[in-house]
């Protein structure tokens, strides 16, 4: 069962077409990694789907809503407010600069939005949130607050704040890029985790050897189009795209 | 000059003072809910409504609050030829309108210096306008604008003097009159004993208020 699908999306920012008829979708309990050069619109993507910027044209349907649709004439249609929330609720967003409040304690980042969003009692978001925490490693800091953190550990508070909602899809915007090299590991090993229980995640990437080891599936990306996308070991050992070959070259003589 | 006239001063003054904190306290009171709304209409998507806002704001800021007060107090007659309006109202009205321009500058920075990060952290979690709003976003942007606005806090009791002008009859409105009656300068002294003891009580909350504040960055 498809978790998430997308057909034929378009998005441009003024007369930069950032995204240009991208079609793909999600099995559930499927992991997707999104490779391609900076700028290649990955996180657009994501953002798109995630409901932060608004798309030009195309469909995405998440869990078998549709959320966007688009009229013969190219209007696009979103659907309405309750069931775009609802939607909102199915995804769980995982943020580059981790995004953490820096006024709510470790805890309270993670149970804060189950209570008032979910509102879920106080008593059964705070067991979640410590069993939650304890599952990131971090369950002597869940009274401290994301300041004290480094940011590995900030980024997995991020990752089980996205949890707490249970979530049916899980997106990561290149969670390490904003990570000392030294802490990138505790974040994939995370990640590794969740595939491992057979969490339906895409993870936008600049990792080659992550994506390659974690991934069912890979999509390559160039100048907002989809240019290959296949198993890890098709694409990543046996690819016959020229652009493909001449991305991961740069990538292995860094 | 004896004990018995430094009594008599100083009973004066704080009568004049009982003035002077009423028109601190109604200026804070009503032009920090202006100024909050000042600063939404600042950051709103109307056009029209940014331009007369920034206006306003540019028009209190770039002209003296003396010259407001003055003109607030006497426009009503010369321009209307209505009558003039009672000193403290007519004051009051001018601090408030020129406080809420210097405060809605601070809020809408306040609002604005927040990353937008935050925001689509907030709507990624399903949190609604009012809750991010409230939730997420406010905490955080009174920690910010606090030392900025003690600041104000501060001025303005310095500034409620300039009431004078207009003959509020505020605690400088005494200073300066026994002043000039007795022809010695100590009234001013003892004012100015009187400014600085409540500047330093607000200093001291202030600074409360940010170390409280201080569990997070």
């Amino acid at each position: 069962m498809a978790i998430l699908k997308v057909n034929n999306l378009y998005k441009s920012f003024g007369k930069l077409d950032v995204i240009k008829d991208i079609s793909f979708s999600v099995k559930k309990g499927e992991v997707l990694a999104i490779i391609g050069p900076s700028g290649s619109g990955k996180s657009t993507l994501l953002r798109c789907i995630n409901q932060l910027e608004r798309i030009d044209k195309g469909q995405i349907e998440v869990c078998g809503d549709r959320m966007i649709d688009s009229s013969e004439n190219g209007k696009v249609i979103y659907s309405d407010n309750e069931l775009l929330r609802k939607i909102r609720l199915n995804i769980g967003l995982v943020f580059q600069s981790f995004n953490l409040f820096p006024h709510f304690s470790v805890i309270k980042n993670v149970m804060d939005a189950p209570i008032h969003v979910l509102k879920q009692d106080r008593k059964t978001a705070e067991q979640n949130a410590l069993s939650l925490l304890e599952k990131m490693g971090l369950s002597e800091k869940a009274n401290n607050y994301p300041f004290e953190l480094s940011g590995g550990q900030q980024q997995r508070v991020s990752i089980a704040r996205a949890l707490a909602l249970n979530p049916q899809i899980l997106f990561f915007d290149e969670p390490t890029s904003a990570l000392d090299p030294e802490l990138t590991g505790e974040i994939l090993k995370v990640i590794k985790e969740l595939a491992k229980e057979k969490m339906t995640m895409v993870i936008v990437t600049h990792e080659m050897a992550f994506a390659r080891d974690v991934a069912d599936n890979v999509i390559f990306m160039d100048e907002g189009k989809i240019v290959e996308q296949g198993r890890p070991c098709d694409l990543f050992d046996n690819t016959a795209n020229e652009r493909t070959k001449a991305f991961l070259k740069r990538y292995n003589e860094r | 000059m004896t004990g018995e006239d430094l009594l008599k001063i100083s009973k004066l003054l704080l009568e004049g003072l009982g003035t002077t904190l009423s028109l601190f306290s109604l200026t804070l009171i009503l032009s920090i809910p202006l100024a909050i709304i000042i600063a939404i209409g600042k950051l709103s998507k109307i056009k029209i409504l940014r331009a007369v806002l920034n206006f306003y704001i540019s028009v209190m800021r770039g002209t003296p609050l003396m010259l407001q007060l003055i003109f607030i107090y006497f426009g009503p007659y010369f321009l209307f030829e209505i009558k003039t309006p009672k000193a403290f109202n007519a004051a009051l009205v001018a601090f408030v309108l020129n406080y809420a321009a210097y405060f809605a500058e601070i809020f809408r920075g306040g609002i604005e210096s927040i990353p937008i990060g935050q925001h689509e952290a907030a709507a990624s979690l399903g949190y609604t306008k009012n809750q991010t709003f409230f939730r997420i976003i406010l905490p955080q942007v009174i920690k910010r604008i606090l030392p900025a606005s003690s600041n104000e806090v501060i001025t303005l009791i310095k500034d409620t003097a300039l009431a004078t002008t207009i003959s509020v009859t505020e605690m400088f409105y005494y200073a300066n009159g026994q002043a000039n009656s007795r022809q010695s300068l100590i009234p001013i002294v003892i004012a100015g004993v009187f400014y600085y003891l409540m500047n330093l009580v607000l200093t001291m909350i202030f600074s409360r208020l940010e170390k409280k504040l201080d569990y997070y960055k």
